[in-house]
């Protein structure tokens, strides 16, 4: 909107002057809060009293070097997936608003736009369909932080026996994104989300015919039946340790990286991820106590 | 001989016809203005001459040589499917947009400019999308509805007609859905009905453009000779709940699965009046990165939101006061004041 109407270039105020007078109220009065990513601050903070008591008491929650991740300015989040209906994205995000009081927009499959009321609450309560333009908007016009899982869909379908690989960081997305907005990388790994809800089977045929990308069994359908037991989280306890940002030395808003500049970095930090998980696997005494 | 411009506007008798024609009417630089549609018009103008085409716009080649334009605006493309069948949507956008470049690509044409008011439709509105679509963008699905399947098809001739007539200045307007007082669209409807269908479940961001931005925003980019293709629509987007909560009506909730099929009843019975591309907007939204025109220097008066509560303010004088009269064309008075000896024209 023009601040200040008299302001517009001169030159168009002889041929295009507007009709009607247009009117002198501001318009910015909104009945909502809904950003133009969906985000409602309202829904988010009703979603964060609720999770509250589950992230402190349940998950029990404990963070190392939160503080290396930036107070201000963009930075893309990238963190290990896991869980058939993974808990991790809620926990980081909780953990970070709560912490460094920033919004964290979490980025996702477009699957969740297609859900009706699920996907609506998934918008309002902070999350974003995963496009690059989207990506790059958010980080750099406007400088928020932006939590991705690259491993996508391959992480979260992985089986229990699998638990604390790394799946394939995609086609290294994550890291172009970050080139072209011009944003440090900050990984994040997370332990917890596996054993929360173990995934013991999984079926991509029966996914295929209910348009999502798998139908998992997990161990909590067994245990709380087939629906409950979509909600009912183990009691795991969740690590969550940041590792050092990563800044890449490229400038920023090019048409094209080099591909492998783009697939090496991917891969650095994929490694590094799990070197750091599995420092933490070394560490942990107990899957529920820590 | 005078410089001014000689304009022709096809779609005369459409809200975006006349309006544009009363426009240009009172511009001292464009010296004569020819409009063109296959009705009447429907609103009061001063000295656009009107000829009355078939739908396709045959005789646009005669009409070309014969009046030396050298500006054409096309604001004939339907872009509200709920009123036209896929027949004619064809014909009117696709073949009435192949004889309109035909004839501007003439031999003995004298156009230089051609500007064509076209719609975010083309982007459809998919789960794909991203938030804002710039004029790059590819849309993410395929086009199903046959109103974005011409709106496409037209947009694709106007490119052929770009590469093939650099000597031609085009710009295509892409406008997001407009709300305005005087302008009725399948979305303005379902604002001023007593009830607003929604898609049960969702709760999508709609992006709008006031219909005086538009008119604004055509005018300016025929005045400065713009080429290239721009997204109109104002600032920001707003989900359809507050919309809705704005126009002050209850929801209507449509099953969001066969939703189609839910509503067909419905159309049936008169009640609804939604098209398929609407159903999707419903569904997931779009939003349109307006930068582009800002750039050159476009400034919108309205916002979204701006222009969903000038669009009520409006509805609640109309549901007081009565809606204005409707404007009848009558020939022989138009003829009478503008070729009659009798009447004394103002000097300029």
């Amino acid at each position: 909107m023009p601040p200040d109407r008299a302001s517009d270039p001169p030159r168009t105020t002889g041929a295009l002057l507007p009709l009607r007078k247009p009117d002198a109220a501001p318009q910015e009065t909104r009945l909502g809060d809904v950003d133009e990513w969906g985000r409602s601050e309202r829904v988010r903070t009703i979603i964060r009293q609720a999770f509250g008591p589950l992230y402190r008491h349940w998950f029990r929650v404990e963070w190392e070097g939160l503080h290396k991740i930036p107070a201000s300015g963009g930075a893309l989040l990238v963190a290990n997936h896991a869980g058939a209906i993974p808990v991790d994205a809620p926990v980081i995000m909780h953990g970070i608003e709560e912490e460094l009081g920033r919004p964290v927009y979490g980025l996702a499959d477009f699957l969740f736009r297609s859900l009706p009321f699920g996907g609506t609450l998934w918008a309002r309560g902070g999350g974003v369909a995963a496009h690059p333009d989207n990506a790059y908007r958010l980080l750099h016009h406007q400088q928020q932080l932006v939590l991705v899982f690259p491993e996508g869909t391959k992480g979260t379908g992985k089986l229990y026996s699998d638990r604390y690989r790394l799946r394939r960081f995609g086609r290294g997305g994550f890291v172009e994104i970050a080139m072209r907005a011009g944003v440090p990388i900050v990984p994040i790994t997370v332990l917890g989300s596996e054993e929360a809800m173990p995934v013991l089977a999984r079926s991509t045929r029966l996914g295929r015919m209910l348009g999502l990308p798998y139908v998992p069994l997990t161990a909590n359908m067994l245990l709380f039946g087939p629906l409950l037991g979509l909600v009912a989280y183990l009691p795991a306890k969740f690590k969550v340790r940041v590792l050092e940002p990563v800044y890449l030395d490229v400038p920023p808003d090019q048409e094209r990286y080099p591909r492998s500049r783009v697939l090496d970095a991917a891969e650095e930090i994929r490694l590094r991820m799990q070197d750091s998980l599995f420092d933490m696997l070394r560490r942990r005494r107990s899957a529920w106590r820590g | 001989m005078s410089v001014g411009r000689r304009m022709l506007i096809t779609g005369l008798s459409s809200f975006w016809g006349g309006r544009l024609a009363q426009e240009f009417e009172r511009d001292p630089g464009v010296e004569v203005v020819v409009g063109m549609d296959s009705r009447p018009p429907v609103v009061a103008l001063g000295r656009t001459e009107f000829v009355r085409a078939d739908e396709t716009y045959s005789i646009l080649s005669r009409l070309v040589r014969a009046t030396q334009v050298d500006t054409i605006v096309h604001a004939g493309l339907i872009v509200d499917s709920s009123s036209q069948s896929a027949r004619v949507l064809h014909e009117h956008n696709v073949i009435g947009t192949m004889n309109l470049l035909a004839s501007a690509a003439a031999e003995d044409s004298r156009v230089t400019t051609v500007v064509v008011k076209s719609s975010t439709l083309v982007y459809g509105s998919a789960r794909r999308d991203p938030t804002w679509f710039a004029e790059d963008s590819r849309r993410t699905s395929p086009a199903r509805t046959p109103v974005e399947r011409s709106l496409l098809e037209a947009e694709e001739l106007i490119e052929a007609f770009v590469e093939e007539n650099p000597g031609v200045r085009a710009a295509v307007l892409r406008c997001a859905n407009v709300l305005g007082e005087d302008l009725v669209t399948a979305l303005s409807r379902a604002l001023c009905g007593p009830v607003t269908p929604v898609v049960a479940g969702f709760d999508p961001q709609l992006q709008f453009v006031e219909q005086e931005d538009v008119i604004r925003a055509i005018r300016f980019v025929v005045a400065r000779g713009l080429e290239g293709v721009f997204n109109v629509a104002g600032d920001g987007r707003l989900p359809w709940s507050e919309i809705r909560a704005m126009a002050g009506h209850f929801p209507l909730p449509l099953s969001p699965v066969l939703t189609g099929l839910a509503v067909l009843p419905l159309s049936r019975l008169g009640l609804l009046r939604l098209a398929p591309e609407t159903l999707e907007l419903l569904r997931f939204g779009r939003g349109v990165d307006n930068t582009k025109l800002k750039h050159a220097g476009f400034r919108y008066n309205f916002t979204t939101a701006g222009a969903v509560r000038h669009f009520v303010e409006a509805r609640r004088v109309g549901r007081v006061a009565g809606d204005r009269p409707a404007y009848r064309y009558e020939s022989d008075v138009e003829a009478f004041f503008r070729h009659s000896p009798a009447v004394v024209v103002p000097p300029a």
